[in-house]
């Protein structure tokens, strides 16, 4: 399997923009530009950036919900766009997604239970008493309870939504784990709780994960690598420490200028 | 879905329905006459106790025949409402999730078919069937699933790309798991407005064509045909006319207020004001 668990090469996205005044001209924005990325074994990739700068464009072109202009994602040495659509269902139990807005992220009219069982259910994993068990072993290690299966969701605060985001993500045991910005609808208190449950899943079920936020705060604590992208490339990459101590671009500069607290921390150091 | 109940239009308008269905399914039980019987005797008798809606120009009670006739008007508008909403459903659901050039093919034949005058296309179809009831509702169903179809497909072009769609398709779900369990459930409720409003509609649809003789035909009642049997004795026999009218009107209106209260109850956007 090698170091590396998920490759991008390449990646070319653009999205066509209608223009002008009577909408007749069009312009090309390119959310992706050649982006690459290579995401070890276990490890976190943080991809940070301003919002419009083709983040969350990635997340979704790496986990094929979006068609890819050109480029190519190898997981495990596969490339999945050209996957036949079954194999791709089949491959995708190992590549999961951690949503960012937890009230848009679960379908109001199914109960918790099917919401976390689906994939099992999906990939005809176990007998119904078999996901049944795992479902529960799911909610409560992310810390709900087995009365909970039979709620809807609405009946959930946002940190709760969450928490079932990620069972129903991680009841599958999958390799890689995308999690596009899963904190930043939360209050900070929460973000914290989150966060700390991720780290810990990601050492018990040997995860990757490819982290998308605009907050190097939160990025600080949970990643080993950093990209940075801007305007759909990425400027900037590196271990974590390299990049938060000496940043070699600009833009990346600003960036960490822009955390609210920052001067206060350097002042008193 | 409980606070229906507060709605006072809609209410009203479930009030009406039920009273109406309930009539319609009894009518064997309540109707005081046959029916179908013709009595010589008591022909153009004017309403009274013996005859509460009068009689006709063949002695028949009309308050009996209105109450069969109320099984026939519901039960066109409703199954042809059905039909409606499953052609509706499924080419909604095909344009709006799959897009690209199925969508463009369905959305012009939407179009064409929304330029032909409805009444006058079944007007030249049930003349060259035989006129029976069933003909009427397929026919009505066949030319009315334009305005559901357009509404499966609004919806699903906007739940497509939300997020808990986009989940269950990283999970791996098929395409018709997608479609079945996540975005035809949260389109309902537009679905079930627009079909309650489309049986009033249909309702008037058939009234118009029995009035016009292409629709349920005689010996068997319906509130059409009471109506046109009652324009030959209009100068003299008001109450002939008159009953089919109000029905018709009424349950017009009780399917329209119970479609506009429901949109209200149902729709978050207005229920708070």
């Amino acid at each position: 399997m090698g170091e590396f668990v998920l490759k991008a090469r390449d990646l070319n996205k653009s999205y066509i923009q209608r223009s002008g005044r009577f909408g007749f001209g069009t312009t090309k924005v390119k959310a992706l530009d050649n982006v690459s990325l290579d995401l070890k074994h276990g490890s976190t990739l943080a991809v940070v950036g301003e919002s419009g700068s083709g983040k969350s464009t990635l997340a979704r072109c790496l986990l094929q919900l979006q068609p890819l202009d050109s480029g190519s994602v190898l997981f495990q040495g596969r490339d999945l766009a050209e996957l036949p659509a079954h194999e791709l269902r089949e491959q995708r139990r190992h590549l999961q997604m951690i949503f960012q807005d937890p009230f848009a992220s679960l379908n109001p009219r199914m109960r918790v239970g099917e919401i976390v069982g689906e994939g099992l259910l999906i990939h005809r994993l176990g007998n119904q008493e078999e996901q049944r068990e795992r479902v529960v072993q799911m909610l409560k290690r992310v810390g709900l309870s087995e009365a909970d299966m039979l709620k809807y969701p609405h009946e959930f605060s946002g940190g709760q939504r969450q928490r079932i985001g990620i069972a129903r993500a991680l009841v599958l045991n999958p390799k890689v784990v995308v999690c596009d910005e899963p904190v930043s609808a939360l209050d900070v208190s929460i973000q914290a709780q989150i966060l700390l449950l991720l780290k810990e899943l990601q050492q018990e079920m040997a995860l990757s994960y490819i982290f998308i936020s605009h907050d190097l705060r939160v990025v600080r604590h949970v990643a080993d690598e950093i990209a940075v992208m801007y305007q759909g490339k990425i400027v900037e990459r590196g271990a974590i420490d390299d990049i938060y101590r000496s940043p070699s671009q600009e833009y990346t500069q600003n960036l960490l200028k822009s955390i609210p607290g920052q001067r206060a921390l350097a002042l008193s150091n | 879905m409980r606070n229906i109940f507060r709605n006072p239009l809609a209410v009203a308008g479930l009030c009406i329905i039920s009273a109406i269905l309930l009539m319609a399914i009894f009518a064997p039980f309540i109707a005081p006459y046959d029916p179908d019987a013709i009595h010589v005797k008591t022909i153009l008798l004017a309403p009274s106790a013996e005859h509460i809606m009068g009689t006709d120009g063949l002695g028949r009670d009309v308050w009996s025949r209105m109450l069969f006739g109320a099984r026939i008007s519901l039960l066109v508008g409703i199954v042809a409402v059905g039909i409606a909403t499953i052609i509706g459903i499924f080419l909604g659901a095909i344009a709006g999730f799959y897009r690209g050039w199925v969508d463009t093919v369905i959305m012009r034949l939407v179009d064409v078919m929304l330029s032909i005058p409805t009444f006058f296309l079944i007007l030249a179809v049930i003349a060259f069937l035989t006129p029976s009831i069933w003909n009427i509702m397929i026919v009505i169903g066949l030319t009315s699933w334009m305005g559901v179809t357009r509404l499966v497909r609004a919806e699903f072009l906007s739940l497509r790309n939300r997020e808990f769609v986009l989940a269950s398709q990283t999970l791996g779900a098929k395409d018709y798991r997608l479609i079945f369990k996540h975005l035809l459930p949260n389109s309902l409720t537009p679905i079930i407005v627009s079909s309650v409003l489309g049986v009033a509609s249909a309702v008037l649809v058939e009234s118009g064509l029995s009035f016009l003789g292409l629709g349920v035909q005689a010996p068997q009642a319906s509130w059409g045909n009471i109506l046109t049997d009652g324009k030959e004795y209009i100068e003299f026999a008001w109450w002939l006319s008159l009953f089919p009218g109000i029905a018709i009107l009424i349950t017009v209106l009780g399917y329209n207020l119970l479609g506009e209260g429901l949109r209200d109850a149902l729709d978050p956007r207005t229920s708070k004001n």
